[in-house]
């Protein structure tokens, strides 16, 4: 099928409209994981036994490979704290849960901070961070 | 600045192994001492276990002249730390005599006076002399080679690496690691890697899709029974390959530094019975720092990428650490005393080799000649000559491209050149020839394709900015290992010890003298993109043209770059 100017143009502004939203009206179609608060509620968050396994350097800021392990965790959520949406992932564990871990990849927009949270039984929150470089590339030796 | 005396009781202190260089025997000899074949190779055998390292080849298997950098600038806690000390603060810190054959070798002043005495260096036939003494002493030494060793030259562009394959196994090596291997292409590498008697290790070398290793074909590890004790060699990859090199060549793979996988590995061999751990690596001399510094139980890191020579190993916690040059110009040789799972001491050695005091293995040198006999008189054409030096590293420029940089203003009619910041590339000294072999040497590869784009100035600071941090990131482990990229028709300053987006300023356009107007669109040109399918013609026939139309090399000295330290 061909585009007329006009169709293109429509689709065009169709897409402009939709950056336009406040980000917390597509935030709202993601109920699951949306901001870190969301998660804790405001809860004092500590450090503890979780661990966030990610590259230093994105090999493609488009497909970063992440995994979170977080033992005796009851839901774990990560967030990418320097994407438009940063709610990446939320994983619940059942009390038969063999281990309490996640793998996904994560779709970064520039060099930024990835955010991992980790639920316990007793309610308590504990996370770790780290910074995951994006390059545009440079020069092998 | 720390001196040597100081920096030898820190590197023992820090550590119970007792260890000792024996490379003063050659570093004190001047020019107008003969050196010869047994002084180079002199030392006594020691412990059990010798290691053969070589690393950096790229491919050059003749003799070559190398000039060190003058400037290699160390940031965070590597600052002023070696290798980021360079000419007369290096010779001071090893005590090196002014004019002596360790000048020549591993420090950049004087250069064209002291080849003038001291000749070429290298040669894969002068190597395997020096290997072949080293087996006479400990007939199982093992032969290990840090990588970017299929690259850099017209014939292994045009065998695809089948010369330097055909080379180096005669040589023997037990096991090796790669880089710029990787750019022939998945289908080539594949095909020469299943054709090698040695292992290709890489711990780090994954399947891109599922994240897992690919121990077929990359094994992490191998384990060789030497000196009645088990040497475990842990294999790293470049791993910076995806985003230093075009990964639409290789996309299979995936790599990364891994550490956590290295200290997985570290406990997998020594449960099986390792009683020294090796690692070969391709991270980088200031990565192999941190990583020592991050995961125990490392004994050695034979250390490559980075291009560095020092005359002694740098110990960190209980890691020896050794650098050992490129271009074939150095082999280090280390014996090991190991006992019981632990490396009691140990004794090292910076072998240079100087092509004209080694004598050439004759059954290598004829192997050589065979792999460029198809080529001889494309390699040997005299192209034009030059009355400056043509040297390529430094962290900002070189003179070699400073030149490439002016042909490719000149040959595609832009305002602003861009010349990657790669390490690689040998020398010429004031008055040679250049042939078509020494144009290849420091522009072969396999995405050589010179594109004319235009190029807004703020997207030209953001390159800088990007390509700054790769190198002066002060965490290691964002430190790709190359140098700046370089600039024709721009001048900036940078300031090194800035953070991303802070370290470029006074960006200006040099034919004109005005600042960098960040809105307005310039016509920049460049090569070695790692965009698919990037069109242009290939560097190596560009800077032909542009030296056939000069005849003769004469630059200015380049003060485009202003830095601040």
């Amino acid at each position: 099928m061909q585009f007329t100017r006009r169709q293109t143009l429509i689709a065009g502004s169709g897409l402009i409209a939709a950056t336009l939203l406040p980000i917390s009206a597509i935030a709202a179609s993601y109920p699951d994981v949306g901001v870190p608060d969301d998660f804790t509620g405001g809860s004092p968050v500590s450090s503890g036994d979780i661990t966030l396994d990610t590259p230093e350097i994105a090999e493609n800021g488009n497909t970063v490979p992440i995994r979170v392990v977080a033992p005796g965790a009851v839901e774990i959520r990560v967030y990418a704290m320097g994407n438009p949406l940063p709610g990446v992932t939320a994983v619940s564990f059942g009390a038969l849960a063999a281990s309490q871990s996640t793998s996904t990849r994560v779709r970064l927009a520039g060099t930024q901070d990835v955010l991992a949270i980790a639920k316990m039984a007793d309610g308590s929150f504990i996370s770790t961070s780290n910074q995951v470089k994006v390059t545009i590339g440079g020069c092998g030796g | 600045m720390i001196s040597r005396r100081d920096f030898l009781q820190v590197g023992l202190a820090a550590s119970a192994i007792v260890g000792s260089s024996a490379f003063g025997t050659w570093g004190r000899l001047s020019a107008n001492q003969a050196l010869t074949q047994d002084q180079l190779l002199q030392f006594k055998t020691y412990g059990n276990v010798s290691l053969i390292h070589i690393t950096d080849i790229h491919a050059q298997l003749k003799p070559v002249f190398f000039r060190e950098p003058s400037v290699n600038l160390g940031v965070g806690m590597n600052k002023g730390a070696v290798p980021h000390i360079t000419g007369a603060d290096f010779r001071r810190l090893y005590g090196i005599e002014d004019g002596s054959a360790s000048h020549y070798a591993l420090s950049s002043d004087d250069f064209a006076a002291l080849a003038q005495s001291y000749g070429r260096v290298g040669g894969l036939d002068r190597v395997a002399t020096v290997i072949n003494a080293i087996r006479a002493d400990r007939p199982d030494a093992l032969l290990l080679d840090g990588g970017d060793t299929w690259h850099g030259s017209y014939t292994c562009y045009h065998t695809q690496g089948q010369d330097i394959v055909n080379v180096m196994n005669a040589l023997k090596p037990d096991a090796m690691t790669m880089h710029w291997e990787f750019t022939l292409g998945s289908e080539r590498l594949l095909e020469l890697v299943e054709s090698l008697p040695f292992s290709v290790l890489g711990q780090n070398i994954f399947d891109r899709e599922w994240d897992e290793p690919m121990l077929e074909i990359f094994p992490p590890y191998k384990m060789f029974e030497r000196g009645g004790v088990q040497i475990a060699v842990i294999g790293q990859a470049f791993p910076y390959l995806p985003i230093a090199n075009p990964h639409w060549k290789f996309p299979e793979f995936s790599f990364g530094i891994r550490d956590e996988n290295i200290a997985a590995m570290i406990d997998e061999v020594r449960s099986a019975g390792a009683d020294c751990v090796v690692l070969l690596s391709h991270n980088g001399f200031d990565v192999d720092k941190k990583l020592a510094s991050v995961v125990p139980g490392i004994d050695i890191i034979l250390s490559g990428h980075t291009h560095d020579a020092l005359p002694e190993p740098v110990i960190i916690d209980k890691t020896i650490i050794v650098p050992s040059g490129s271009n074939g110009k150095f082999v280090s040789r280390i014996d090991l005393d190991i006992d019981s799972g632990i490396v009691r001491g140990y004794k090292h050695k910076l072998i240079p080799v100087f092509s004209d005091v080694i004598e050439p293995d004759p059954t290598v040198t004829s192997l050589i000649d065979a792999q460029r006999a198809p080529f001889n008189d494309a390699l040997s054409e005299v192209i034009g000559t030059t009355d400056t030096m043509l040297y390529r590293r430094g962290n900002f420029n070189g003179t070699w491209d400073d030149l490439i940089c002016d042909g490719i203003l000149v040959e595609r009619d832009a305002e602003i050149a861009l010349s990657p910041g790669v390490r690689w590339g040998t020398s010429l000294i004031p008055k040679q020839e250049i042939t078509r072999e020494d144009i290849w040497n420091v522009t072969s590869m396999t995405y050589g394709e010179t594109y004319r784009v235009e190029m807004t100035g703020e997207f030209l600071k953001v390159v800088l900015e990007d390509v700054a941090d790769n190198i002066f990131n002060p965490d290691p482990f964002l430190q790709q290992g190359g140098d700046m990229v370089r600039t024709g028709g721009l001048g900036y300053h940078i300031d090194v010890n800035k953070s991303i987006g802070e370290r470029i300023s006074e960006m200006t356009l040099l034919s004109t003298g005005e600042p960098i107007d960040p809105h307005r669109n310039y016509v920049v040109a460049g090569w070695a993109s790692v965009n698919e399918g990037t069109e242009g013609p290939q560097i190596w026939d560009l800077v032909e043209n542009y030296i056939r139309e000069i005849g003769v090399v004469e630059l200015e000295p380049n003060y485009s770059v202003k830095v601040v330290v």
